[in-house]
C-alpha cells in the first residue's frame, strides 16, 4: 500500500453520488432518445407511440415492443431536408474550425511570448468574454450588423459601399458569429501548449541554423499540435450541433442540424423524428467525441 | 536576430491587440447603447436610463430574471458539490472499475451539442412523468455545469504538490482529515471559480431550458432569445448590461474573497 | 536492542524491486545517513519507514514494535520533506503547530511547544508570515521545526539540503548536526551527497539496487570500504586487480597486470580468494623526484613505480595528478598545496616516482 492507494479508497467513495446523477442525468436518457426514435408520432401526451408501461402487465408491454421500428431512419435517409442538413452542419464547422484555427493561432502564440507577467492579464482578458453570457455576445453582433447598424454606417461613412450592405441572414454573419463565440475555446488550449514550450527549444533551432520561420514551422508547430487537436475538437463538435447562432445570424434557406432538430421537436412536435435526427447526429460525433475524451483525459491527468 | 525578434513580437502585438479588439467591441458598443436615449436602436439621442426603467416595469421580464437568478443559484451550487466530488474521484480515486464511463460521461457533456442533452434530458423527464419547470431546468443545469466544475476542480488537484498530503498525514491527519486540512483549503479558489463558471453557463443557456422547462415558467435567456428573433430592442441591451454587470461583480467578489481566505490562519478555517 | 530494526524488507514497485531483503538496525541517539546513487531505493525505505509505502515483505520494529502495516498519521516518527511540503494557506506557527493540534495537545502547550521550536531554529519574528513570505533557509528551518515539534522517537530527512546553495547548505549541516546533539534524537538522513552523509552522519549505509552495500562509520567506509562498488562510490581511487602470489610476515603479494607486484599489508580477516582488487586512496600515493636525494621515503618504499605526469589539475587546496607508469597503467595522486608558491609542484611531462605504503593499500575481495 502506499499514499496514493491509502488516498484512493475514500475518493472513490466520494465518486458514487457524481456517479449515480451522470448516469441517470447523462447516460440514462440516451436510452430514451434511442427509443423513442424508433417510435411513431401521435396526437397524444406524450405525443408518440408506443407509451412502454409496466402497469399495463408484461403482454402489453411486449406488444409495445414490437410496434418499434426503423421508419424514422428511414425518412432520414430519403428525404434530401435531412441529408442536406447533416452537410451543411458538416461544411460550417469545419469552414469555421479552420477560421478559427487561423485566427486563434497568432493570438495564442502573441500571448505565450509575452512577458511572463502581461501573460495572466492577456490570459483573462481572453476569459473574461467567455464569462459574459454567450447569447449576449451573438446580440451585441446582431447590433452590429443589421441595416442601420454600426458597420454598415462606418461603411458608408468610409465610402467603402454606396448603399447599405445585408448582413444579417447571411452566411457571413453566421460565421462572424460562431467565430467570435468560440474563439476563446480555440485560443485557450493553443495557448496552454504554447506556453509550456520551452523558448530554449527555438533558441537551439536557430543555433543550428533554422531561420525564425523555419525554427517556427519545424518545432514550435509541431510541438503545439496536441493543443492544435484540443482547440479544433472543442470547436468542431459543438459547432455542428449549433442551434442559436445560426438560427439568429443566417438565413433561413438552409438549415443546419441543430435547426433541424430543434423545428421537428418544437414546431412540427414530432418527438419521433427529432429523436432519430438526434441519434444519427450523435453518431457523426461518436469519432470525435472519443478522440476529445482521450485528449482531454491525458491533459487533466497527464501532469502526474 | 534582435531585430527578427523584434519584428515577430511587433506581428504578436498586433495579432494580440485586433484579437482582443474583436473581442471586446461588440460588448462595449451593447453597453453604450443601452445608455441610448432613442428608441432608434443605432441612432445615438444622448444618455438615458429610460430602458433600465422600462425593464423593470416589464413583470414578465423581471419574473424570467428572478426565475434564471434561482436555477443558476441553486444548480451552480448542487454542480460545485457533485462535481468537486467527481474530481476527488478522478483526480485520487486511482484506478478503479467504471472509471473510463465516468470520465467519458463528464468530459463529453463539455462539447455535446446542447439540442442533444436538452432533448435527451426531456425525453427522461416525461418517461419519469416530472412535471417541467423549475425542477427540472435546475437538475438540466445541474447535470450539465457540473462537468465544467469537474474540470477546473480537477486540473487545480492534479497539480497540487501529493506530499503536502503526506505532510499532513505524516503530522497525524487521516486521509479524510488530511484532505480536509490541507487539499480543500488549497482547492477553494478553484472550487469558488467552478460554481461561479456554473452559475453563468446556467444565466446563458437557451437551448437545453427550452427544452426543459415547462410552461409559464421561461427563464430570462428563453426570453431574451424570443425577444430577439423579431429584432433589436434597446430594452434587450439594458438587460444584457445588468447580467453582464451582475457577473462581472460576482467575478470581483469571488477573487476577493478567495484573496481574503487566503489570508487567514488555520483559526479560522472551519475545522 | 535497537530503537529501530528492519528486517528483511522488501518493496516492488511491479517488476522493479526498490529495496531488496534489508536489513538495519539503529540505535537510539544516532545521526544515521542513507547513501547512495539515485534510484538505489534510499527514498524508497525512508518513505517505509514513515508509512507512505507498505512493504511486500519483511519488518519494521520500532522499539520492538512492527510499525510495517501502521497508518502513516499513527506511528511516532516524523519526516521533513525533500521539497518541505510545507502548507502553503498556513503561516509559520501555523505549520509547526499543525501536528500538534492533530495529537490534541491543550492550547497552552501547543504555544509553549511552537514558542519553543521557533526559538530551537531561530525564527523568533517570522511566525506570522506565510511560506511564500520566506526565504529558501527559512522554508527549510520551517519544515524542520514542524516534524520535530511532535518529539518523533525517530526523525526522518529526504534530502533536507538539496535546495539550499552550498555555503548556507555548510552551515545548516552544523546546525543540524549541534540540534540532533541537543535534542538527543534519533535522525535519519536520505543523501545521495557523500560529503554531506561523511560531515553529519555517525553511521552511513550505503545502498545500491535495493541493498546495503556496507554499514559502517565514515572513517572506515572511506578507508576500509567493503568492495569495489563501495570503494569507487565513496571518494576516488586507484584500484589494481591482481592474483595473490605470497603471504608472508603479514604482507601479502599481489601480482598486478597494470602495476607489477603490489605488496599490501594482509587484511585482519584472511583473505581466501586468489583474485583480489587492490584499493588506494590518491591521497595515499605519494610523488617524488627521482633519484632525488631528500626522497630517501620514497627510494625505501617497497611499491614504488617509475613513471611521468600525464595531467595536471589545480583544484585550490589540492593538486590531483594522472601518471602514466612506464608500464602503460595509470595512478592517480593527489597532493596538497601547503605552500602558496608552486615549489614542490610537478610540471607536465616531468619523469617521477609514485610510491605507497603497503598499509595504504586495501585487499578487496568483491
Amino acid at each position: 500500500m502506499s499514499t496514493r492507494r491509502i488516498f484512493a479508497r475514500p475518493a472513490r467513495y466520494a465518486a458514487i453520488a457524481p456517479y449515480l446523477w451522470m448516469a441517470l442525468f447523462f447516460l440514462v436518457p440516451f436510452g430514451f432518445v434511442l427509443k423513442i426514435s424508433l417510435s411513431q408520432t401521435a396526437i397524444a401526451q406524450p405525443p408518440y407511440t408506443p407509451v412502454f408501461d409496466l402497469s399495463e402487465g408484461w403482454e402489453a408491454f411486449k406488444g409495445a415492443f414490437e410496434q418499434l421500428s426503423l421508419e424514422n431512419y428511414r425518412l432520414l435517409i430519403s428525404d434530401n431536408l435531412y441529408i442536406l442538413s447533416y452537410l451543411r452542419s458538416l461544411v460550417v464547422a469545419i469552414t469555421s474550425t479552420l477560421i478559427l484555427l487561423v485566427i486563434g493561432y497568432p493570438i495564442a502564440y502573441g500571448m505565450a511570448r509575452l512577458p511572463q507577467r502581461w501573460q495572466g492579464i492577456a490570459m483573462i482578458l481572453v476569459i473574461v468574454p467567455f464569462w459574459t453570457s454567450f447569447l449576449i455576445r451573438i446580440y451585441a453582433w446582431i447590433n452590429i450588423l443589421q441595416h442601420d447598424g454600426l458597420l454598415n454606417r462606418i461603411l458608408l461613412a468610409l465610402h467603402l459601399v454606396s448603399k447599405p450592405v445585408v448582413w444579417l441572414s447571411t452566411d457571413t454573419a453566421m460565421y462572424i458569429g460562431i467565430v467570435y463565440s468560440y474563439l476563446p475555446f480555440m485560443i485557450l488550449p493553443l495557448y496552454a501548449t504554447l506556453a509550456k514550450m520551452d523558448r530554449a527549444l527555438l533558441e537551439a533551432a536557430e543555433d543550428l541554423g533554422a531561420s525564425p520561420r523555419k525554427a517556427f514551422w519545424l518545432v514550435t508547430f509541431p510541438l503545439s499540435l496536441p493543443g492544435v487537436g484540443a482547440g479544433v475538437l472543442l470547436c468542431f463538435i459543438p459547432i455542428v450541433g449549433e442551434f442559436v447562432i445560426p438560427d439568429l445570424l443566417a438565413g433561413s434557406n438552409s438549415l443546419m442540424i441543430g435547426q433541424t432538430l430543434w423545428l421537428e421537436f418544437f414546431t412540427n412536435k414530432d418527438w419521433p423524428v427529432a429523436s432519430a435526427v438526434a441519434i444519427a447526429l450523435l453518431l457523426l460525433l461518436v469519432p470525435p467525441l472519443v478522440l476529445y475524451d482521450r485528449l482531454q483525459r491525458r491533459q487533466v491527468e497527464g501532469r502526474r | 536576430m534582435a531585430h527578427t525578434v523584434n519584428r515577430l513580437s511587433r506581428f504578436n502585438m498586433t495579432a494580440l491587440a485586433l484579437g482582443l479588439a474583436f473581442l471586446y467591441l461588440p460588448i462595449v458598443i451593447l453597453v453604450i447603447f443601452s445608455f441610448n436615449a432613442s428608441r432608434l436602436v443605432n441612432v445615438w439621442g444622448g444618455w438615458s436610463l429610460r430602458w433600465y426603467i422600462e425593464f423593470f416595469n416589464d413583470r414578465a421580464m423581471l419574473e424570467a430574471a428572478w426565475m434564471s437568478l434561482r436555477v443558476a443559484a441553486v444548480s451552480a451550487t448542487f454542480a460545485t458539490l457533485l462535481g468537486t466530488l467527481a474530481a476527488i474521484g478522478l483526480a485520487r480515486g486511482e484506478r478503479f472499475a467504471g472509471r473510463a464511463l465516468f470520465s467519458g460521461m463528464l468530459y463529453s457533456p463539455l462539447v455535446m451539442p446542447e439540442v442533444i442533452s436538452g432533448l435527451s434530458l426531456l425525453l427522461l423527464f416525461v418517461a419519469l412523468n416530472a412535471e417541467r419547470g423549475f425542477w427540472t431546468v435546475t437538475i438540466a443545469h445541474t447535470t450539465l455545469t457540473m462537468c465544467f466544475v469537474t474540470v477546473v476542480v480537477q486540473s487545480r488537484l492534479a497539480s497540487l504538490d501529493r506530499s503536502l498530503e503526506e505532510a499532513a498525514m505524516d503530522l497525524g491527519c487521516n486521509p479524510v482529515k488530511a484532505f480536509l486540512m490541507v487539499t480543500l483549503p488549497l482547492i477553494i479558489p478553484a472550487i469558488v471559480a467552478g460554481w461561479m463558471l456554473a452559475f453563468t453557463l446556467s444565466l446563458d443557456d437557451v437551448v437545453i431550458a427550452s427544452f426543459t422547462t415547462g410552461p409559464g415558467s421561461a427563464t430570462l435567456p428563453i426570453r431574451i432569445y424570443s425577444e430577439v428573433r423579431l429584432g433589436v430592442k434597446p430594452e434587450i441591451n439594458a438587460i444584457c448590461t445588468l447580467v453582464i454587470a451582475l457577473i462581472a461583480m460576482l467575478i470581483v467578489a469571488a477573487s476577493f474573497a478567495s484573496k481574503l481566505s487566503s489570508s487567514q490562519g488555520e483559526s479560522a478555517a472551519p475545522l | 536492542m535497537p530503537l529501530l530494526r528492519i528486517e528483511g524488507v522488501t518493496k516492488r514497485f511491479g517488476n522493479f524491486t526498490a529495496v531488496n531483503q534489508l536489513s538495519l538496525d539503529i540505535r537510539a541517539g544516532e545521526f544515521f545517513a542513507l547513501l547512495g546513487p539515485s534510484g538505489c531505493g534510499k527514498t524508497t525505505l525512508l518513505r517505509m519507514l514513515a508509512g507512505f509505502e507498505t512493504p511486500d515483505e519483511g519488518r519494521l520494529l520500532l522499539a520492538g514494535r512492527d510499525i510495517a502495516q501502521v497508518m502513516p498519521h499513527e506511528r511516532p516518527v516524523n519526516m521533513m520533506f525533500q521539497n518541505y511540503a510545507l502548507f502553503p494557506h498556513l503561516s509559520v506557527r501555523d505549520n509547526i503547530a499543525f501536528g500538534l493540534r492533530r495529537a490534541g495537545m491543550a492550547r497552552g502547550e501547543i504555544a509553549a511547544r511552537v514558542a519553543e521550536m521557533v526559538a530551537l531554529v531561530k525564527l523568533e519574528g517570522m511566525e506570522k508570515r506565510k511560506p511564500d513570505q520566506l526565504s529558501g533557509g527559512q522554508r527549510q528551518r520551517v519544515a524542520l521545526a514542524r516534524s520535530l515539534a511532535r518529539r518523533p522517537q525517530v526523525l526522518l530527512l529526504d534530502e533536507p539540503l538539496a535546495a539550499l546553495d552550498k555555503k548556507l547548505r555548510e552551515s545548516t549541516q552544523a546546525e543540524l548536526m549541534e540540534l540532533q546533539r541537543r535534542l538527543g534524537m534519533t535522525f535519519i538522513i536520505v543523501t545521495h551527497d557523500q560529503e554531506e552523509a561523511m560531515t553529519m552522519a555517525s553511521r552511513i549505509g550505503v545502498m545500491d539496487t535495493g541493498r546495503l552495500a556496507q554499514v559502517a562509520t565514515p572513517r572506515d567506509l572511506y578507508e576500509a570500504p567493503a568492495s569495489r562498488w563501495v570503494a569507487e562510490f565513496v571518494g576516488d581511487v586507484n584500484l589494481f586487480e591482481g592474483q595473490v602470489i605470497s603471504r608472508e610476515q603479514g604482507r601479502l603479494k599481489v601480482t598486478t597486470r597494470e602495476a607489477g607486484i603490489i605488496t599490501v599489508t594482509e587484511p585482519r580477516q584472511p583473505v581466501t580468494k586468489e583474485i583480489v582488487t587492490v584499493a588506494i586512496r590518491p591521497e595515499k600515493i605519494k610523488l617524488s623526484r627521482r633519484g632525488l636525494a631528500s626522497s630517501a621515503d620514497a627510494l625505501q618504499a617497497i611499491n614504488r613505480f617509475e613513471g611521468e605526469v600525464a595531467e595536471i589539475n589545480y583544484l585550490g587546496g589540492l593538486t590531483a595528478y594522472r601518471i602514466r607508469l612506464d608500464n602503460g597503467a595509470v595512478v592517480r595522486s593527489v597532493m596538497a598545496n601547503t605552500a602558496r608558491l608552486d615549489v614542490d609542484g610537478y610540471g607536465s611531462s616531468e619523469r617521477v616516482a609514485a610510491w605507497f605504503a603497503p598499509d595504504d593499500g586495501v585487499v578487496l575481495e568483491q
